[in-house]
């Protein structure tokens, strides 16, 4: 195999790009600042954009977080013109179908950049046209991001229908709308009863005119919740004594409902242990899919030490990705050993706490002799440090059965790591020759489990265009 | 003076940029002995003692408000040992909201002035200046020995990386006190006798006082690398040999920690003073023994009956200071006489009396006896070279 030095560079370049796509959000992390992670994330992108953009574009069919989704489409835009017809078109496809699954509000604010940055293009006017054509109900986006849908209009010079330009730009001169949700906006201006058919987050700011109190307007209101609005209003809400905002914990994904778990008092969760379990387990399941025990011996290393905590802007989320880790894992497979880096065994109640003994306990879990070993951990090992890269290093080198036996009978180890280290460009890595891949919402697991075999270093840059392409060739087949 | 960290085991160091701070965990916590209650009365934490005999003790510059007279704030005046619910409180002083002095966080929250007295005053505390007037010596520095002084220090804010490294460390299950290394010197050591104790006090390390030395170690901002050797995979064939190798490596660390990077904490030719003991708690302050040129810790030290370590904080001295301590240390071996100090030194009076008032001791020395050594000394050193400065230079 004729494998160039810049390939193998290429390689860990766009590897490296991929695991701070998916874990950074550019926002405050228990190690670093906002301000550093916003710097060190602009200059991967503009480095990917540089050297290697046909696989740059190609990432936006990975799982990477909508932020970095955002920043990806807005440089290409910026840049539309540095390629040529093909392959504009190819982005052109890839941006379309990635914008169908971001939520709206992100993607009306990815347009309200492209204005700021003055990029009208002709790409750029297609994208919002195409954009905004697909919208399945033009009206409510016109209630609910108003501002927001009037900057896209004028950007992109858009032909709108019906009364959609009267009610944008001259709500005013109109005496009565046909529409009924433009209606009952007019309305709501001086009627309190016409606010409730509004979209939560319009009618709030209507309550607050009216002067309507808290727990009046979130009983009548909470028919026009959204399924997160109300896992986000259940606690406030119940403080209210609203007993009517409840959301069905069932349907919600995993590690959303994790973090929710986690913001509840240890004593709320240990009463409502039952119906939390419950919750977390049907989720884990519906995530799993066919794939249901099917992983074989899993043994999980799961870090709650107190960096979990995360920051004031991202409150306890890598405790949250390892606690919906363990739910999924244990619906992955057939025998399933967790540990905790504390020692803990209850999972419901864990909580950031006490320093990170990573090395002991992959000790402890290569000892259970599973045969998955999965970390995830912010790879900050310091009890003591370096421990578990030594343990992996050993391990790898002198005692790995498989490893001497037959190569299909190794212990495959992955770490996932739910933190960006802003100093290091990547997510920070325990061992050479263990895989470690980014991970923000544990759902993506199993996708990433299958990705980690690139960043081992065995796989070359071949067969990673390959996977992009196929990766590509699936997000763009795929029906909305 | 042989004091070591008994009853504490080093946990492996966790570093930030060019900070190190190693855990101390106990087992146990020492029995009968608790912060006391006023260091929690306002804060959140509460602590339930117990209503077993115990004493307390007021760590050194707590500030609070002693509900026995007045309401100002007020900070405690080296550390005290207490039996439980003491009416009265401790020596204290006044704190004076000035820019130097620390100041208070908050309406009603209480923290640690910590050391910044030990700093102000621990000249005054050790040495009460000249006991015999000796012609030589002011009359202030008669009358009021060495006190008041100023010396310099940093707060902790101000080492830089401190802050975050505190904030990001990781504090272990009974921890009870920690070693901070800037550049891998030993800036301060502090232990208190509980783990709860300790996550109560661990964020007010940032208000404590460090030394010039620290502040531009810090400023260096040289990495602290990992110091402990990688496992030799030759001997391993299991993976108990592994587990048993990564103990050893453990081991191996604290005992290099205790032995080697901690080892001049505690400096068998200093001095110590017991100051007060209390139901088999004593308290003690220890001096080093001023040795140019290396590492000089002063602090305080409670110590259980069985020379446990109950309570410690220290303060690593500045080149500068160490060379005022050793000054005064000789000094007082002399009884304050200048001739007899200057031969011990193997100077002449002058020189001593010069180097005296170049440490900033000038003050202590009668002003026409200082001028007569000066003079002294220009006679003898001949006509200085170079221009006198002011003098303009000569256009020719």
């Amino acid at each position: 195999m004729s494998e160039t030095f810049a390939d193998l560079v290429a390689c860990e370049d766009v590897l490296m790009f991929v695991n701070a796509a998916i874990t950074s959000t550019g926002q405050r992390e228990f190690h670093h600042g906002s301000g550093e992670q916003r710097l060190s994330l602009e200059f991967l992108h503009e480095y990917m954009l540089e050297n290697y953009r046909d696989m740059y574009a190609a990432v936006l069919a990975l799982d990477v977080n909508d932020h970095n989704a955002a920043i990806m489409i807005r440089n290409l835009l910026v840049r539309a013109g540095d390629v040529g017809v093909e392959r504009r078109r190819e982005e052109g496809r890839l941006i379309a179908r990635r914008l169908e699954r971001m939520p709206p509000q992100r993607v009306y604010r990815l347009f309200r950049d492209l204005r700021r940055l003055g990029v009208n293009n002709r790409r750029t006017r297609a994208v919002i046209r195409d954009w905004m054509a697909g919208r399945r109900d033009p009206a409510f986006d016109s209630v609910k991001y108003r501002t927001a849908v009037k900057d896209a209009v004028r950007h992109a010079h858009l032909r709108l229908h019906g009364e959609q330009p009267s009610f944008l730009f001259a709500p005013s001169g109109v005496k009565a709308f046909q529409t009924p949700l433009y209606e009952q906006w007019r309305r709501a201006h001086y009627e309190q009863a016409a606010i409730y058919e509004l979209p939560y987050t319009v009618a709030e700011g209507f309550a607050a005119k009216h002067k309507i109190p808290r727990e009046v307007f979130l009983e009548r209101i909470q028919h026009r919740m959204t399924r997160l609005e109300r896992l986000r209003m259940q606690e406030s809400a119940r403080e209210a004594k609203v007993e009517a905002v409840r959301a069905d914990l069932g349907e919600m994904p995993l590690t959303r409902l994790a973090s929710y778990v986690l913001a509840l008092p240890l004593d709320d969760r240990a009463r409502r242990r039952a119906e939390l379990t419950l919750a977390l387990r049907t989720a884990a399941r519906r995530v799993a899919g066919a794939a249901r025990g099917s992983w074989g011996r899993v043994t999980a290393v799961l870090d709650d030490s107190y960096s979990t905590l995360g920051s004031g802007e991202k409150r306890r989320r890598p405790l949250a990705v390892a606690l919906a880790a363990h739910y999924l894992l244990e619906a992955l497979a057939k025998e399933y050993t967790p540990l905790w880096t504390s020692g803990r065994t209850d999972e419901l109640l864990v909580y950031p706490s006490g320093p990170t003994p990573l090395g002991h306990r992959i000790i402890d879990a290569l000892e259970t002799g599973p045969e998955r070993l999965l970390i995830v951990s912010d790879g900050w090992d310091n009890a003591p440090p370096g421990l578990a890269a030594d343990v992996l290093r050993v391990w790898r080198t002198r005692l790995d059965p498989g490893h001497r036996r037959a190569p299909g009978q190794r212990v495959m180890i992955v770490h996932l790591n739910p933190v960006y280290d802003a100093d290091g460009f990547d997510v920070r890595r325990l061992a050479p020759g263990v895989p470690t891949a980014g991970v923000r919402d544990a759902e993506d697991l199993p996708t990433l489990v299958e990705f980690a075999r690139f960043a081992e270093g065995r796989v070359g840059l071949p067969k990673l265009r390959a996977h992009l392409s196929d990766r590509t060739a699936r997000f763009l087949g795929e029906p909305a | 003076m042989t004091t070591t960290l008994e009853g504490l085991e080093t946990r492996p160091a966790q570093a930030w940029g060019s900070i190190r701070l190693v855990p101390l965990v106990r087992d146990e916590p020492v029995p009968r002995l608790r912060l006391h209650r006023r260091a929690f009365e306002e804060p959140v934490t509460v602590v339930d003692v117990g209503d077993a005999a115990y004493v307390s003790f007021i760590p050194h510059a707590f500030v609070a408000t002693w509900s026995d007279d007045d309401q100002a704030q007020a900070a405690s005046y080296g550390a005290r040992l207490l039996e439980r619910d003491t009416r009265a409180a401790p020596p204290r002083m006044p704190v004076r909201f000035t820019r130097r002095m620390a100041r208070k966080v908050g309406k009603d929250r209480l923290r640690f002035l910590p050391l910044h007295l030990a700093v102000e005053g621990y000249l005054a505390l050790h040495f009460g200046g000249p006991e015999i007037a000796w012609e030589e010596w002011s009359r202030r520095a008669v009358a009021h020995g060495l006190s008041p002084r100023c010396e310099e220090s940093y707060l902790g804010r101000q080492v830089r990386g401190l802050e975050d490294a505190l904030r990001i460390f990781e504090i272990h299950p009974g921890q009870c006190g920690v070693l901070v290394y800037v550049a891998d010197t030993l800036a301060s050591a502090f232990v208190v006798p509980h783990s709860d104790d300790y996550r109560a006090l661990h964020p007010t390390l940032v208000e404590d006082l460090f030394g010039e030395l620290i502040y531009m170690y810090g400023l260096l901002g040289a990495p602290a690398r990992d110091l402990s050797a990688p496992i030799d995979p030759a001997g391993v064939r299991t993976l108990g040999d592994l587990r048993a190798a990564a103990e050893t490596r453990e081991a191996e660390w604290a005992a290099f920690h205790d032995e080697v990077m901690a080892g001049r904490l505690f400096d068998e030719a200093g001095s110590r003073q017991a100051v007060q003991s209390l139901h088999g708690f004593e308290l003690t302050r220890f001096l080093p023994s001023f040795a140019l040129g290396r590492e000089n810790h002063i602090g305080e030290i409670i110590t259980g009956g069985d020379g446990e370590v109950a309570y410690l904080k220290t303060f690593r001295l500045s080149e500068a200071q160490v060379r005022r301590g050793y000054l005064l240390r000789r000094l007082a071996e002399h009884d304050w006489r200048l001739d007899a100090t200057a031969a011990a030194l193997g100077a002449d009076p002058a020189g001593l009396a010069l180097r005296l008032e170049r440490a900033g001791f000038g003050y202590l020395l009668r002003q026409d006896v200082l001028d007569h050594f000066r003079a002294q000394r220009r006679a003898t050193s001949g006509p200085r070279r170079g221009r006198p400065p002011g003098s303009a230079p000569r256009s020719g």
